[in-house]
């Protein structure tokens, strides 16, 4: 087996990760404090997307692109709290399900409505294209190693933000006991609706990212989605750290198995075998690692604590 | 009283679904014919849920799985000649039995959004698995050469025999799923939901009683997962895939959980009215997403708990 190739491959697992963490980001601190379920956050993420391909056209600039879409995406998430979830996070988990499912059919027609069902084509920014030499010999898309660059220093940030900053104090205040917070005379549905807009942006700036990579098309964002459910089971539910560990074996594991599951197979059983049995274990493989840890850890990797 | 009445409203309804054909025959429009007959069997999927859902209080999303694992049951031994409903149709109840087991074994030793996402996550696994192995259709999916035999007159080819065997199948169902209710085994689910703590202490093995149901719902989704394969006489991963599962599970929810005639009420309205909408526009889900979420909002007894003499809950 070729090194160079794996390190690539591990890059891209690393990529994926990061992508996956800025979901995960958002998902995780909306249920560790509002103890809300939010599957519409797939749509939000594909908003992102769509809206980043929509600025780019009207402005012509990426920078600006970027810093509307994340803009319109924190709109939309906030909007969308205020109007539709706010009143539902009284109700139990299952109303939380169905309402936002109920969402990703709205949000997913709408685009369909706006922007067509076919995939729309994202290009990466003439100053981001080309390759950089990381090891000698290795050459790894500037695109992509931005990403990660861009995860990591996000992941940072939030950490800073929430154990540093006042906000972050509050946020972490909400999550252990919100009745005590708002008696103490601050703004909890404010704070939540900026913690909702807040996730909205991280997913829209995965989403954004994400489009020149993936496609860009309708539904978009659940594909993502499932595989940010398992991250935020295996990582423990409300919590960022596990989030980001999460994210990064996921991703690791998935980018992995694909490349390498079906040649190491070969190795093993015929090839027509492992042709056949390789992909479908790859896909298997993320949902067989979450089992694995729920088996030994029921709450996951780094359980928040709540009280 | 309330027992009586909810009889007579089931007899009703199964009077009414067992109407349908002629009335089609009369207004020489065979497509309700056909409509109804997915009704029924999505009825059969919900009914499965609801044990868990609405009786045992656990939030499976996966439910779609054990449909397409139905399906895959009753397609691959076509694929290989093997037509015969007998040998597919329990093999469908097996498989997807077995499934359950090993899904609700790891799942059911979490719970709340967990299971939610665990449940949800399982499904999507097995979407992803049907869609890479070629041999067995792929991303595209199969068509079924024939439907499955069950031998003397009953051929399923007749759009009649199968409607009448499908609610001959969704009337056993709500027979023995009433009686099971009403039974220890049913009763012990509904402690469970309530409160699973005092069950556990007064000596019940409550995660036995929850994963037995689990299987059973599962076996139940397997079946309506076969008959799904004969009506679309197609089979796609896509009978797997998670929509699938928040599908059913709003059925559940808009004809009332806890309830046995509740799905197969919400079944025909969901049914029904995506028929309305989707001939009307294309973009019928955009219409679809925001009404749920107003059923989610304001009427969560469903459209059994508007119904008079509905809102008492079954049991």
């Amino acid at each position: 087996m070729n090194w160079l190739l794996v390190v690539e491959q591990c890059l891209n697992g690393l990529q994926l990760g990061v992508m996956l963490f800025l979901m995960a980001a958002g998902l995780t601190l909306v249920f560790g404090i509002m103890n809300f379920v939010n599957l519409a956050h797939g749509s939000l993420y594909m908003l992102g997307a769509y809206f980043a391909v929509a600025f780019l056209k009207w402005t012509g600039s990426f920078a600006a692109s970027v810093v509307l879409a994340l803009l319109a995406t924190l709109v939309v998430g906030m909007l969308v709290e205020v109007i539709a979830l706010r009143t539902l996070y009284e109700r139990d988990h299952l109303d939380h399900v169905l309402a936002t499912f109920g969402l990703i059919l709205f949000f997913n027609e709408l685009v369909a409505i706006a922007w067509g069902r076919a995939a729309l084509f994202a290009s990466v920014p003439p100053a981001l294209g080309g390759f950089v030499e990381i090891l000698p010999r290795l050459r790894y898309p500037v695109y992509r190693a931005v990403i990660i660059l861009v995860g990591l220093a996000v992941a940072l940030l939030l950490y800073v933000v929430v154990s540093r900053t006042r906000l972050g104090m509050l946020i972490r205040a909400g999550a252990s006991n919100r009745t005590m917070v708002a008696a103490l005379g601050v703004n909890i549905r404010l704070l939540y609706t900026v913690v909702f807009g807040f996730g909205a942006a991280l997913a829209g700036l995965g989403g954004l990212m994400a489009g020149p990579i993936y496609t860009v098309q309708p539904g978009m964002g659940e594909e993502i989605l499932i595989e940010v459910l398992v991250v935020i089971v295996i990582g423990g539910i409300g919590s960022i750290r596990g989030a980001l560990v999460g994210a990064v074996v996921v991703g690791m594991v998935d980018t992995l198995g694909r490349a390498f599951l079906k040649p190491m197979l070969a190795t093993v059983v015929s090839p027509a075998a492992a042709d056949s049995a390789g992909p479908a274990l790859a896909s298997m493989s993320i949902y067989i690692l979450m089992a694995a840890v729920l088996y030994f850890r029921p709450q996951g990797l780094f359980p928040a604590t709540r009280s | 009283m309330a027992r009586r009445r909810r009889a007579l409203a089931m007899l009703a309804a199964l009077a009414a679904l067992a109407a349908i054909p002629l009335v089609a025959g009369l207004v020489n429009q065979p497509f309700y014919l056909d409509l109804f007959r997915r009704i029924m069997i999505f009825a059969i999927a919900a009914v499965s849920l609801d044990i868990i859902l609405g009786y045992g209080g656990m939030v499976s999303f996966g439910h779609a799985a054990y449909l397409g694992i139905g399906a895959y049951a009753v397609a691959i031994p076509a694929l290989h000649g093997v037509h015969s409903a007998w040998v597919q149709w329990p093999l469908a109840m097996a498989l997807s039995g077995l499934a359950a087991l090993a899904i609700g074994a790891i799942s059911l030793r979490t719970s709340g959004v967990y299971f939610i996402m665990i449940t949800l996550a399982f499904a999507q696994m097995l979407y992803y698995v049907g869609i890479s192995i070629e041999p067995w259709g792929g991303d595209d999916g199969m068509r079924l050469a024939r439907r499955s035999q069950l031998g003397g007159p009953l051929d399923l080819g007749d759009p009649h025999v199968f409607y009448y065997v499908v609610l001959a199948i969704l009337a056993v169902l709500l027979l023995v799923g009433d009686r099971v209710i009403q039974a220890r085994f049913g009763t012990v689910i509904r402690a469970v939901k309530s409160n699973e703590p005092r069950m556990r202490a007064i000596g019940f093995s409550t995660l036995r009683y929850k994963l037995a149901a689990f299987v059973l719902a599962g076996a139940v989704g397997g079946l309506a997962g076969a008959l799904l394969a004969n009506q679309t006489e197609y089979l796609t991963p896509s009978y797997m895939h998670w929509t699938r599962s928040g599908d059913i599970m709003v059925m559940v929810i808009l004809g009332g959980m806890g309830t046995l005639a509740g799905p197969v009420l919400g079944a025909a309205a969901f049914l029904l009215l995506e028929n309305v909408l989707s001939a009307w526009t294309v973009h019928w889900q955009a219409i679809l997403g925001p009404l749920l979420v107003l059923v989610v909002l304001y009427a969560r007894g469903g459209l059994w708990g508007l119904l008079p003499g509905g809102a008492s809950r079954d049991g």
